[in-house]
């Protein structure tokens, strides 16, 4: 009972320390991560009944409030049934990414010497590579597959996690607290995962947002040209795609999908610079 | 030029090559991992063991990798670029013809996207923390958030479908007239400018604001000076440098964007090739745009390298 108090009071802290514009993208990320979690249980039609199938490319109505797609189907459901492909693979490749290369970071700063010229001279190879055309390379050669698709996502956005974390270990292992725990004669396992790691956290946190919306906008990418999730599976960049028949009649079924895509990466963006900013502040800096 | 900035040009020539030549391992090696090889996929239902090793023996897949690797480098520098496994003709024919459609697109959208950058970039600078920085910002985050397909089909429905100025989807690459030249680029090079016009301002802005930051400008201030002589007079020339490296990086994601603009509008350019390329599996052409692209970036890069080098005053 005593935790739960002590939680909502953090919750309702962390809140407060929020810009109003960053409130409006808690509030709009909160909103799409229910929605991946419980989409398929709201969602007034299943995600291929195609029972208005005469009803192509229909406006808004009450039995279906966002219109029609080109088969005929519920657009709504069609939208949050894809908010689990395109937030959850999205979440997934951010979590290899931000993971990895923190870790990575981590080893090749404590290790140091050969190791780490090796693994930056990797990261500075894959860093100047431009990340979309790099994965339609993996793309061609593997295909589609969804596990595919988190992987190469997940690797392409590592070099740039670890340039970050690298940059903070590297302050944070000159600092003369580590210098201490090194003359106390402490493992270097302790040091990186007691003493360096807990404080790159919260740096590498607004990292993994921001990471997590360059992966989705990739991935609905990939999906608008048709590469990404395949059907059956349709993320909200494959409804883009398959609908984009409709887009000289002006169908809402083109813009909908895109504009889901929109609202979680502009709100996902005002959560990050607002925590950037409470982060400056509680610095000092 | 002196002779330190003459040597730290040479270097990051030298490093943009080695780095071309990793990518070109990359590509290579990646594409080596598939089982099965190019002889199996070409001879497809003919293939017994019998006509699969003959094949090999005549591609010169039967030799090992490295070896390969280098004949195939080998053969891309004197401008042999392999056949396509779909079409069965050289991929130069391919893609030789789309390279100017491509680089046309995208000088366009660089020649209109600049000026209108350096302008919102330095006035959200010089108007820092009011009511119209805070515009330009949340405005300029937001195209860069958004996908660049979401831009594209507003402005199709916008410009094609609502007001009729245009023709709606398919694009042709006519440079015949001033009116079909208009015609056929407006949309296609106003999606690219949105995306790189809010990345190129971000980054000026940035920039300047560095400088406004610094000593010397809160002297210039102090001593009375108007803010737009402040800017203009003291803090720009400072920032060129920076800002000519956030010009050439945003361009880059022209790269990104060109993709989704030439599919959308079914432009004959290179990124077109290389997505229909990927969707059939076509590795050669695929390799050789990756290179292509990986090429004019890694160029890109280079470029904003030399011009901080050479218009930093310290190195002078």
């Amino acid at each position: 009972m005593k935790h739960i108090l002590y939680f909502l009071q953090a919750a309702v802290r962390f809140f407060a320390s929020l810009t109003v514009l960053g409130r409006i993208g808690f509030f709009v990320s909160l909103l799409w991560i229910l929605v991946a979690l419980f989409g398929s249980s709201i969602a007034p039609h299943a995600m291929t009944d195609m029972s208005a199938s005469g009803n192509v490319f229909a406006s808004g109505s009450l039995a279906y409030p966002l219109g029609t797609d080109f088969l005929g189907r519920d657009l709504l459901s069609r939208i949050l049934y894809g908010a689990r492909y395109s937030i959850g693979l999205a979440l997934a490749a951010t979590l290899i990414a931000s993971v990895g290369g923190t870790l990575l970071a981590l080893v090749s700063t404590v290790i140091g010497t050969w190791f780490d010229e090796i693994v930056c001279r990797i990261v500075d190879a894959l860093l100047v590579t431009p990340s979309k055309i790099l994965a339609l390379l993996v793309i061609a050669i593997y295909g589609s597959d969804l596990r595919v698709l988190v992987l190469t996502a997940g690797v392409i956005y590592m070099p740039g996690a670890f340039r970050i974390a690298r940059s903070q270990a590297v302050n944070l292992n000159a600092m003369e607290y580590v210098t201490v725990a090194r003359l106390n004669g402490e493992s270097t396992f302790h040091i990186a995962c007691r003493e360096i790691l807990p404080n790159m956290i919260h740096p590498m946190m607004t990292d993994f947002g921001l990471r997590f919306v360059y992966n989705v906008l990739m991935l609905s990418g990939l999906s608008f040209l048709g590469l990404g999730v395949q059907p059956p599976y349709a993320d909200w960049g494959s409804l883009v795609r398959e609908n984009l028949s409709g887009l000289s009649m002006g169908a809402a079924a083109v813009i909908m999908p895109a504009l889901a895509i929109a609202s979680l990466t502009i709100g996902v963006n005002l959560l990050i610079d607002s925590l950037a900013m409470r982060g400056r502040l509680r610095t000092g800096r | 030029m002196n002779r330190v900035v003459v040597r730290m040009v040479g270097q990051r020539v030298a490093s943009g090559a080695l780095t071309l030549f990793l990518v070109s391992a990359l590509v290579f090696f990646m594409a080596s991992l598939l089982p099965g090889d190019a002889a199996q996929m070409a001879l497809g239902q003919y293939a017994t063991p019998e006509t699969v090793a003959m094949l090999r023996k005549q591609l010169g897949l039967d030799e090992p990798l490295v070896l390969r690797f280098f004949t195939w480098l080998g053969n891309l520098v004197s401008g042999d670029f392999g056949v396509s496994y779909a079409a069965n003709v050289p991929v130069s024919s391919i893609v030789l013809s789309r390279i100017p459609n491509t680089l046309m697109l995208a000088a366009a959208a660089t020649v209109a996207s600049v000026p209108v950058a350096l302008v919102l970039g330095i006035v959200a600078a010089m108007v820092r923390g009011s009511l119209l920085d805070r515009v330009i910002g949340v405005l300029t985050m937001s195209v860069v958030a958004v996908p660049e397909f979401l831009l594209a089909t507003l402005a199709v429905l916008l410009f094609a479908v609502k007001l009729h100025w245009v023709s709606a989807v398919s694009v042709n690459a006519d440079t015949s007239s001033v009116g079909a030249f208009l015609k056929s680029y407006s949309l296609p090079v106003l999606v690219l400018c949105c995306v790189v016009v809010a990345q190129m301002a971000r980054m000026t802005r940035a920039a300047l604001i560095n400088q406004l930051d610094a000593p010397y400008a809160e002297m210039a201030v102090l001593k009375g000076l108007r803010p737009s002589r402040t800017v203009l007079r003291h803090a720009l020339p400072n920032a060129v440098g920076p800002i000519v490296n956030a010009m050439a990086l945003s361009l880059s994601y022209l790269l990104g964007g060109v993709i989704i603009v030439e599919a959308i509008f079914s432009y004959p350019g290179l990124a077109s090739t290389l997505v229909d390329a990927v969707s059939n599996r076509d590795l050669p052409i695929v390799q050789f745009c990756v290179l292509f692209f990986s090429a004019c970036y890694l160029l890109l890069l280079l470029v904003a390298d030399i011009v901080t080098i050479v218009c930093n005053p310290k190195l002078r």
